[in-house]
């Protein structure tokens, strides 16, 4: 049976073999993989809070907001990335890994936001307000991380089975963050343009193989004639 | 003229004043014996901590140049030490060297901060051209040499702020600039000078950027009185050796007073003019970046505030965020070059 349009892929498409595989090797490689940058960050923080080796250079709070914020929209981008792959390249398996790959990318937000809040502004309310409401480019990428955050935690399988088909257009959201996401890096360009170019090229090719799909038949029969 | 002296760095993190100067002074009675040592002994290793760089890009701390004049080292090794007080001696605890060296914007080798000490290795000063041009009497092209040759030069320890909100506290050894420009002979036309960098692209790689928006070269002016204050200097050596490369090697503007994008670096080519010149990030972004860019913590970037700065280098759970002077702490020297000025229009 072959799936047709982007839904939800149930248990029941896989056997049992590759759903051992998958659950006992790839995803947990995969796990991994993306949790990697994060630990080589939190072992440098820990590192910094003992008084150990200097890993963060002279600025370490700079270092960490753009170490993060840059993961964050790199997996953002890798889960919008997930369905138009899945079809070119016929790998139903993809959507096996488009939750956590998601979920990792709320993760990075969420910590570019707490290195914000704590190591540069040190949690002084006042000037957080400030921030946000005075510099656009905070705005829009503090939006994205409150949109982010119900499809983060309407996550899981129950709460898929209970949302039904408004699971799904909920979590269309992650269109939206993308926007805000590339508009945000974008936004902090000093002179040069290859990360927004980068970044904002993929969101808009992410997004317009969407568009194209739904609107042509040319593009599913393209993607479908496997 | 306030001067804040913070305590609370951790005393692995810098480079006591005491230490460099007993170098220093080593280095000297060296340099006095045999020209040559002056050349080897100096900075690296000097800047205690800060070592470790598994995730920050940085260079070995040394001197990035494919090769060091050696009457610079020597002009440099014998310079007059900054008096024990006054705006030419910063108080504040000194950035040490490695960071001084490794944590740079010089867009010319790319916009990551450790990309200059990276891609500035073999970067060459032998031989260089600085053309003077302009309302003045004495134009055309000048060695290093002839440049730098009958000056004495000085060791001044200012504050630099950068405009994205971080600091250091750098000795720059260098010469007055205005000392510099009279012999030039500007005329009465002469209210601005301009300053432009070195354009090679083989040498400076992000000049070839396609994604650069810079029109190089790289542009900065001054107001002739600014110019002329004893503040600003032409800078050609920080601690004890000549300028690395990614700090502006050999030749670097340095006015204390305003943001470090104002110090243009690698200068060559010096222009007296009547009308106020352009500079590459007014160029850019006007409404970010003005002609003026003097520090003022009251007229935020739109971008970043501008109240308070982390003075480098900083620790997440010692940080150093400090509130922002005006003028970044020299407005009893210059404010009156601004009196009448409203400057939160000519920012």
């Amino acid at each position: 049976m072959r799936q047709v349009r982007g839904g939800l892929s149930g248990r029941t498409a896989f056997p049992r073999h590759q759903n051992i595989t998958l659950n006992f090797l790839l995803k947990p490689v995969v796990f991994i993989l993306c949790l990697l940058p994060a630990a080589r960050l939190a072992w440098a923080v820990y590192l910094a809070f003992t008084g150990g080796e200097n890993m963060l250079g002279p600025d370490p709070a700079q270092y960490l907001a753009l170490e993060t914020g840059e993961w964050a929209i790199r997996l953002l981008i890798l889960s919008l990335a997930i369905t138009p792959f899945r079809y070119l390249l016929n790998l139903p398996v993809l959507f096996r890994f488009r939750r956590m790959i998601g979920l990792y990318a709320y993760f990075y937000v969420s910590l570019h936001l707490l290195v914000f809040l704590w190591f540069l502004l040190g949690w002084q309310w006042g000037d957080i307000g400030r921030e946000l409401s005075e510099r656009p480019y905070i705005t829009i990428g503090f939006s994205a991380f409150v949109l982010m955050t119900p499809l983060a935690a309407t996550s899981f399988n129950a709460a898929q089975r209970l949302l039904g088909r408004n699971w799904k257009r909920l979590h269309r959201l992650t269109y939206v963050c993308s926007i805000l996401g590339a508009l945000h890096v974008l936004w902090i360009v000093r002179s040069s343009y290859f990360d927004a170019v980068l970044y904002g090229g993929l969101v808009v090719v992410l997004l317009a193989y969407r568009l194209a799909r739904k609107n042509s038949r040319a593009v599913q029969q393209f993607t479908l004639w496997r | 003229m306030i001067i804040k002296t913070r305590k609370d760095i951790p005393s692995s993190e810098i480079t006591p004043e005491s230490v460099y100067r007993e170098r220093r002074s080593f280095l000297k009675a060296g340099a006095g014996l045999s020209a040559g040592l002056g050349a080897m002994g100096l900075v690296p290793g000097l800047a205690s901590g800060q070592k470790g760089d598994a995730l920050f890009a940085r260079a070995p701390s040394d001197i990035n140049l494919a090769s060091k004049p050696q009457w610079l080292v020597e002009k440099v090794a014998g310079r007059k030490d900054a008096p024990e007080s006054g705006p030419f001696h910063a108080k504040d605890t000194l950035t040490p060297f490695e960071d001084v060296t490794t944590y740079n914007n010089f867009y010319e080798f790319g916009t990551g901060k450790g990309d200059p000490s990276n891609y500035a290795r073999d970067f060459r000063v032998e031989p260089w051209t600085v053309e003077i041009t302009g309302e003045c009497a004495k134009p055309g092209k000048y060695t290093l040499e002839d440049i730098l040759g009958p000056h004495t030069f000085e060791e001044r320890i200012y504050r630099m702020r950068c405009v994205e909100a971080w600091s250091m506290v750098v000795p720059w050894v260098g010469i007055p600039m205005g000392d510099l420009l009279k012999r030039f002979e500007p005329n009465g036309n002469a209210k601005f000078v301009a300053f432009e960098t070195l354009v090679d692209k083989a040498q400076m790689p992000a000049q070839q950027s396609r994604f650069a928006s810079i029109d190089w070269p790289y542009r900065e002016g001054l107001r002739m009185d600014e110019a002329m204050h004893p503040l600003t200097i032409m800078a050609t050596g920080l601690y004890d050796d000549v300028l690395p490369a990614q700090n502006g090697a050999p030749l670097r503007l340095v006015v204390p007073w305003k943001y470090g994008f104002k110090n243009i670096k690698s200068i060559v080519k010096i222009e007296f003019t009547r009308d106020m010149p352009n500079n590459t990030w007014n160029d850019l972004q006007p409404r970010e970046y003005g002609f003026y860019a003097n520090v003022n913590p009251q007229v935020s970037h739109p971008r970043w505030s501008q109240a308070s700065e982390r003075r480098l280098p900083t620790t997440l759970f010692a940080p150093q965020r400090i509130p922002t002077l005006m003028f970044n702490g020299y407005e009893e020297e210059v404010a009156s070059l601004y009196a009448g000025m409203d400057l939160s229009r000519n920012y």
